[in-house]
């Protein structure tokens, strides 16, 4: 029989596993929101980040700097790698490709997750690399009120702060900025935006930087949960359910969507996994997102899809 | 001069509606499917090289014959009926373990029932067909979600295919026939008493595959049914609007493109593989699907065996040029120097021609035909 205790435990680690997932949808959204470009290679931005972190901090480590120093200097080098990144895929891919249609701009996108995750793993290695930024040891929650108590991992506390504090700043961000303003005017119509003195090139990089500082972010956490390598790629597959859910186009979206597809699937892996042969974590983000398309395929909180001829 | 229709003159319906109505277009196709099914197999039979060695029979031709099929089954979802499909891998792996199944000989124990119900091991051809349409009734249950939703949205919903799949073959046992591993092996290719074992042999097997359904898929692209899918693809509204029933044209495009995706998936596992895992259907099939499609050209079964050529081959080429100039690379990286160049590629293509190869060989006949005046 399982008790409340347990349900609770597996409650919260569901939901806390989900602000991760939403981290990576953040990303998503951002872009989408902006330049109408389903972006597939924002796993792949997060291995980039990722990479370039742990290996400037492994090596400033190394050569004797202290760590609080390795920790600001290697944040700032993997910041400086994003900005190159967003810079060099706006020239060279999203630029030319300007006004294709949408299944162009995807395809084009996953190219470029090829090159980033060659490059990064050329560049700076291939292994597993253990990055501990934030401690990852647990806590015992109401022990009096429970057999056993809650367990609940530092991490993921740390992991539900940081992306409270990212929404809040790209909303911020998008309401009061004059950048965040020409975003979404360049995101309701480009013509229009660009013929009020909009410079559109600018504003994509701008986002695509926005999107690659928090896959930066999105690296600091899964980095440490999982360490950094190839497989935080497959992250990218697992944030487009939760961006489904949540809706296309909604930054509160990514998260309370995040925060479902966690929960959820962590729920039925126990409670309902046993039943039908387990593992069923694989998929059930995916059915669970097919079943809200079904009912509403804006998703919860996207914009109205209206369709004119 | 070589390429011009003046002087054709087409006298019936029938001449004016063939599927290559240009007399040089048809000479082309026949040298191609001469060299196809007599050449190749006369050169492997003489030992000329490189036709000679099994590794070009076995590593280049096999999987492309098949991934060609597979990006035509495609193709007809993808580019003639504009719903993106990220769940192709899983269609093809319907079709190769129902295959797989049947082949094998169905043993269904309904215990509350009292009874079981059982099929003997069936023909291969008959299984094949049979895993085929297995997937092309999976591919109208996935499909009835497009009917609400378009684009990446049913992309997504396609993703769950694809994922619910993958895990149903690697964790119910009785697909596999309860295999410990959960790889399976092929049953023996036996077609009409024939055995199909040598190289040669299973190419010519995919090649009839190949052609009879590209002929086929041709003609049904042409006909009635093609141009409901095109309709809906270019504006669903309208096309519902002048009468296209969306239900019906989405549906079959769904159920065609998935029986041809489940044949194909079928000779993949049966012909090239031979004995398989779950991972042979991956989401990265999916995806090599699509890139075929879309850099071979939506809308083109010609662009479907282009850019299967081009997916293909690429990869073997990229592998192996370090080692042929004689650079000393370790291979790791040479495979990060391959997802680089690759991904490029790929971004290149798609700026300098969105369209695809198809787009290019239109191009070029069109020049051809009015060389050599500029226009």
């Amino acid at each position: 029989m399982i008790g409340l205790g347990q349900f609770l435990e597996v409650l919260i680690g569901g939901l806390m596993s989900g602000v991760l997932y939403s981290l990576v949808a953040l990303g998503f959204v951002l872009i989408f929101k902006a330049s109408g470009v389903f972006n597939f290679a924002q796993g792949a931005m997060v291995l980039l980040a990722g990479l370039a972190l742990v290996r400037s901090l492994d090596l400033l480590v190394a050569w004797g700097f202290p760590l609080w120093v390795a920790i600001i200097f290697g944040i700032s080098f993997a910041a400086v790698i994003m900005v190159i990144t967003a810079w060099l895929i706006e020239r060279l891919v999203i630029g030319p490709l300007v006004n294709q249609d949408g299944l162009t701009l995807f395809m084009s996108t996953i190219g470029v997750t090829f090159i980033l995750e060659g490059a990064a793993q050329m560049i700076f290695g291939s292994d597993a690399y253990p990055l501990r930024l934030f401690p990852t040891d647990v806590w015992l929650l109401f022990e009096d009120l429970f057999p056993g108590g809650i367990l609940v991992n530092k991490l993921d506390v740390w992991g539900g702060f940081i992306a409270g504090i990212l929404v809040a700043g790209l909303a911020i961000f998008f309401e009061r900025t004059k950048t965040g303003r020409a975003l979404r005017a360049v995101a309701d119509d480009h013509l229009a935006a660009q013929s009020v003195g909009i410079p559109i090139s600018w504003i994509w990089f701008v986002v695509w930087l926005a999107a690659g500082l928090v896959a930066l972010v999105a690296a600091t956490v899964w980095g440490t949960k999982l360490g950094v390598q190839f497989s935080i790629t497959f992250l990218a597959l697992k944030a487009l359910p939760v961006l489904i859910i949540g809706g296309l186009t909604s930054v509160p979206g990514a998260i309370v969507g995040g925060l479902i597809v966690g929960a959820g699937e962590k729920i039925a892996e126990v409670f309902l996994g046993s039943y039908i042969g387990g593992g069923i974590e694989y998929w059930f983000a995916y059915v669970l997102a097919l079943a809200v398309l079904l009912v509403r395929p804006q998703g919860l909180f996207g914009e109205r899809i209206i369709e004119r001829i | 001069m070589l390429y011009r229709e003046a002087g054709q003159f087409k006298t019936t319906y029938a001449e004016d509606m063939a599927i290559f109505p240009i007399r040089q277009d048809r000479m082309a196709i026949a040298i191609l499917l001469g060299i196809a099914f007599i050449g190749v197999p006369l050169l492997a039979d003489f030992d000329i090289w490189p036709f000679g060695s099994d590794y070009l029979l076995r590593a280049i031709l096999l999987p492309f014959l098949i991934l060609a099929l597979a990006a035509i089954g495609v193709n007809i979802l993808v580019g003639y009926c504009g719903q993106i499909s990220l769940g192709s891998g899983a269609f093809m792996a319907i079709g190769a373990y129902s295959a797989y199944k049947l082949g094998t000989g169905v043993h269904i124990p309904l215990a509350w029932l009292g009874f079981a119900i059982s099929i003997p091991p069936l023909p291969v051809l008959l299984a094949i067909l049979l895993g085929g349409l297995t997937a092309a009734s999976a591919g109208i249950l996935f499909g009835v979600p497009s009917l609400r939703i378009k684009g990446l949205y049913l992309a997504v919903a396609t993703l769950a295919a694809q994922f619910f799949f993958d895990w149903v073959f690697l964790r119910v046992s009785w697909f596999t026939n309860y295999a410990p591993s959960g790889s399976v092996n092929a049953p023996t290719l036996d077609f009409f008493g024939l055995n199909v074992g040598t190289p040669i042999e299973r190419y010519l097997l995919c090649l009839i595959f190949v052609t009879v359904f590209a002929v086929l898929a041709k003609n049904l692209v042409r006909g009635n049914l093609g141009r409901q899918w095109m309709a809906i693809r270019d504006m669903d509204i309208a096309a519902e609007l002048i009468g296209i029933r969306p239900l019906y044209a989405k549906l079959t495009a769904f159920a065609v493109s998935s029986f041809i995706i489940g044949v194909a998936g079928a000779l993949w596992a049966f012909v090239y593989l031979g004995s398989w895992e779950p991972l042979a259907f991956s989401i990265d099939r999916s995806l090599q699907l699509l890139f075929m499609v879309i850099i071979g050209g939506l809308g083109s079964i010609m662009g479907a065996f282009v850019g299967a050529a081009f997916i293909l081959i690429l990869p073997i080429l990229l592998n192996r040029i370090p080692s042929e100039l004689g650079v000393p690379l370790s291979t790791e990286t040479i495979t990060h120097l391959e997802f680089i160049i690759f991904g490029s590629l790929i971004c290149y293509l798609l700026i300098k021609e969105p369209h695809g190869f198809a787009r290019l060989i239109s191009l070029g006949k069109e020049k051809l035909r009015l060389w050599p005046f500029p226009y």
